[in-house]
């Protein structure tokens, strides 16, 4: 097996590139110096086989089939299979730089505005090819929303930003129907209570935690099947984080969500099933459970009890 | 001896004082050993030595520059007999330029007589005698600074700290420079303005609709008595800004929207630098390139849709004047664009907005007080640029709105009020300065205006 590179980079999100080693065009002799214990776990997950656990789950909706992803030569994400269905919440986790937030980012083709970017392998919504030919990119981050590790509402007013997506898909058909829809979402992100009465106030003045609240209002005011949340809490206060997380758990009863964190406290409360990904290998898919009391994998275990990461 | 000679003497003491002061704070600790006895490196002391040593002596070196020739004159007045000294002013600033033109070998206006020869005679003593005495009393201030900094160091002298306040005062020494100009620039300005308020009433420069600047010289000569309404020159800065601006604004734009958001980036390595070629370009080179391309290209294209157009027109100058603008449009624009963080890109992206959506909606609402700004400091450069409009748009100051037509503007105005050999006695020269006065104005208001919108921008993502 000749793997050029495993240190995964992730190019498009600054809490990964957390070490030097991360740099995508850096020089050979450092990478190469720092790929040797790479390649030697890289040689340790492969003795053992395909990825542990479990990655098939019962009625899946996201299909992800030997996924491959390559930065220019470096391979991200290599040879990733998991299934994750409509009613669950899904974590993923794993030391910096090893690829969750790259596969969460193929799961809607946020990829695609990376010039070096390149997918390979078969992802399917709802039994549709998302890289398909005949499908629009556009109308698929309608279907799978994304929530940002940054809060980025749009500098625009609180109604604004929730109206933003109804809009440009012409979701309402007239003033009042907007209302509803912005309120319903509003309310659905628990927001509505605090700031029914400054909707028209910009959205950049709320708190952290309100304006994360925002963003998955503007999410869910599109009316998605699936929620991406890349790091959602990272940027927040405890307090601002514990309602994110009530929040994801009412939200799981509508829609598919895939979350990615550093927090594995997170993961074990608000996921059913947790998929641990290592230097772009998907080591060990299981119930939440399992994973935190009886991991199969060594790199898994090491993980969760804090010697890697 | 000669200045040049005296500086290269100084240079070499303060050379030598550096290492004398260097090899004494060495001493002063016992070798070379103990150096980390002394509070600073020891070649901060020989800093503070040569500093001593030479700035007392550069100060009355340039001290001196300034008076000499006004205490030389003075000698050389209270010289002169009683009669000369109660000539007129102007009589005896002449007498003054004869002596010292004497004294200088030039040539000298009037007859020579003893006097005036015996007064260059003294002149050339003075001039010999001031220079020996300012060498004098350099090198003594030289030596002086130079032992007195060499007595200061001792062991826990804070060397490294005094350089560094001195370095300081030559910092704000360096940086009061420019705004010292700026003050003296305009007040120059604003007296010479006053001047010429004096003579021509505030109101009918700001609001008279007639520019003819041609004043009589003398009582009998034929000409104008001037008529200085300088609203046609504004209505044509304005024109032709406007004409430029609806050149460069859009162009701008859209080139700032593409190069930020579409382009590759190999597009856009050749693209950015291509465009700052452009902003590189003179702008008398511009100048001519309006003149002797477009001109005539805009009167035939005119001439065949049936307008009449003058060979010099505000539409061949204002089109020139936006092309020469699209580079400083496109590329503030293209930072505010660029200010705006990626992650308003994804954010929107990730709802499902195609690029234009994310660029119309999101992006440019954000970016928008940077533009506004960028365009407002461009308003400022169209309005003050002189040479293409001098070239292009012609001299004759119409009031009119046809943009086929000559008009003038502020700076081209003047341009011509200024050029040649002028009296600064008469309000047709002194109307360069009140025009100058109001651009300064406008522009200073636009300048503090578009920053502003700038700054504030800037601050809201930070």
């Amino acid at each position: 097996m000749t793997m050029a590179r495993m240190t995964d980079v992730n190019v498009t999100d600054d809490q990964d590139l957390s070490g030097d080693e991360n740099k995508v065009a850096g020089s050979e002799v450092p990478r190469a110096a720092i790929d040797l214990p790479s390649l030697a776990i890289t040689e340790q997950i492969t003795e053992l086989g395909k990825t542990v656990g479990e990655v098939r789950c019962e009625d899946p909706y996201i299909v992800a089939e030997n996924v491959d992803v390559y930065y220019g030569d470096n391979h991200a994400i290599q040879d990733v299979t998991l299934e994750i269905s409509k009613q669950e919440v899904i974590a993923l986790i794993g030391p910096s730089g090893c690829g969750k937030s790259t596969f969460l980012r193929c799961l809607n083709r946020m990829n695609d505005s990376i010039e070096s970017a390149r997918v390979t392998g078969n992802i399917t919504l709802g039994g549709q090819d998302i890289y398909g030919k005949d499908l629009d990119p556009v109308a698929l981050r309608a279907r799978v929303g994304m929530v940002f590790q940054k809060p980025n509402p749009f500098p625009k007013s609180i109604y604004d930003n929730v109206a933003y997506g109804p809009r440009i898909h012409g979701l309402a058909n007239d003033r009042a129907e907007l209302d509803d829809i912005v309120h319903s979402s509003l309310e659905r992100a628990g927001l509505l209570k605090e700031v029914k009465d400054r909707l028209e106030e910009p959205g950049t003045g709320l708190s952290g935690g309100q304006q994360q609240r925002l963003c998955i209002a503007r999410t869910i005011a599109v009316n998605p099947e699936v929620i991406l949340m890349d790091e959602p809490c990272s940027a927040l206060d405890p307090i601002a984080t514990a309602r994110i997380e009530d929040l994801m758990d009412e939200l799981s009863e509508d829609y598919a969500i895939v979350i990615v964190t550093h927090s594995m406290q997170q993961a074990a409360r608000v996921s059913k099933r947790v998929a641990y990904f290592h230097l772009g290998l998907l080591v060990e898919v299981d119930e939440t459970d399992k994973i935190f009391t009886n991991p199969q994998h060594k790199l898994t275990e090491d993980y969760i009890t804090g010697r890697i990461g | 001896m000669q200045n040049t000679t005296l500086i290269l003497i100084l240079g070499a003491m303060a050379v030598a004082a550096f290492f004398i002061g260097r090899g004494r704070a060495v001493a002063v600790v016992g070798g070379p050993q103990h150096g980390t006895d002394l509070h600073s490196l020891p070649g901060y002391y020989g800093y503070f030595t040569a500093i001593w040593c030479l700035l007392p002596a550069l100060a009355v070196m340039a001290i001196w520059a300034v008076l000499e020739p006004r205490v030389i004159v003075a000698l050389i007045i209270s010289g002169l007999s009683e009669a000369q000294r109660s000539l007129s002013p102007g009589e005896l600033n002449l007498l003054v330029n004869n002596i010292q033109n004497l004294a200088a070998g030039d040539v000298v206006s009037g007859d020579l007589d003893v006097a005036l020869s015996e007064a260059s005679s003294r002149l050339s003593g003075y001039v010999v005698m001031s220079s020996r005495l300012l060498a004098v009393v350099s090198l003594v201030l030289a030596g002086l600074g130079g032992t007195i900094a060499l007595r200061r160091i001792q062991p826990d002298f804070r060397a490294r700290n005094r350089v560094e306040k001195i370095i300081l005062v030559v910092l704000i020494a360096a940086s009061s420079i420019a705004v010292f100009t700026t003050v003296g620039i305009v007040l120059s300005v604003l007296f010479e303005a006053i001047r010429f308020f004096q003579e021509v009433s505030l109101t009918e420069f700001l609001f008279g609709l007639n520019w003819s600047p041609q004043t009589a010289i003398r009582a009998d000569q034929v000409g104008s008595s001037g008529s200085f309404g300088a609203v046609p020159l504004f209505t044509g800065t304005l024109l032709i800004t406007g004409i430029a601006m609806l050149v460069a604004v859009p162009v701008g734009l859209m080139t700032a929207i593409y190069l930020a958001e579409y382009s590759s980036n190999r597009i856009r390595g050749i693209a950015k630098p291509l465009l700052e070629i452009l902003a590189g370009i003179p702008t008398v080179v511009y100048g001519f390139f309006a003149a002797l391309t477009v001109a005539p290209w805009v009167r035939r294209m005119g001439e065949s849709f049936g307008f009449e157009v003058a060979s010099e027109s505000a539409l061949a100058a204002g089109l020139v004047m936006g092309i020469m603008i699209i580079p400083l449009v496109s590329s503030l624009a293209d930072d505010a664009i660029n200010a705006v963080p990626s992650a308003m890109r994804d954010g929107a992206l990730g709802l499902g907005s195609t690029r234009s959506e994310t660029m119309t909606k999101v992006i440019l609402p954000a970016a928008l007080p940077g533009i506004v700004g960028g365009i407002l400091l461009a308003v400022s450069r169209a309005i003050g640029e002189t040479m293409i409009v001098v070239m292009a748009a012609g001299l004759a100051a119409n009031l009119t709105a046809n943009p086929f037509a000559a008009v003038t503007t502020v700076t081209v105005q003047i341009v011509t009020l200024l050029v040649g050999d002028q009296e600064f006695d008469s309000a047709k020269t002194l109307a360069a300065f009140a025009l100058g006065l109001m651009l300064f104005v406008v522009t200073l208001i636009l300048n503090v205006i578009g920053l502003n919108v700038v700054r504030k921008y800037r601050e809201q993502y930070d």
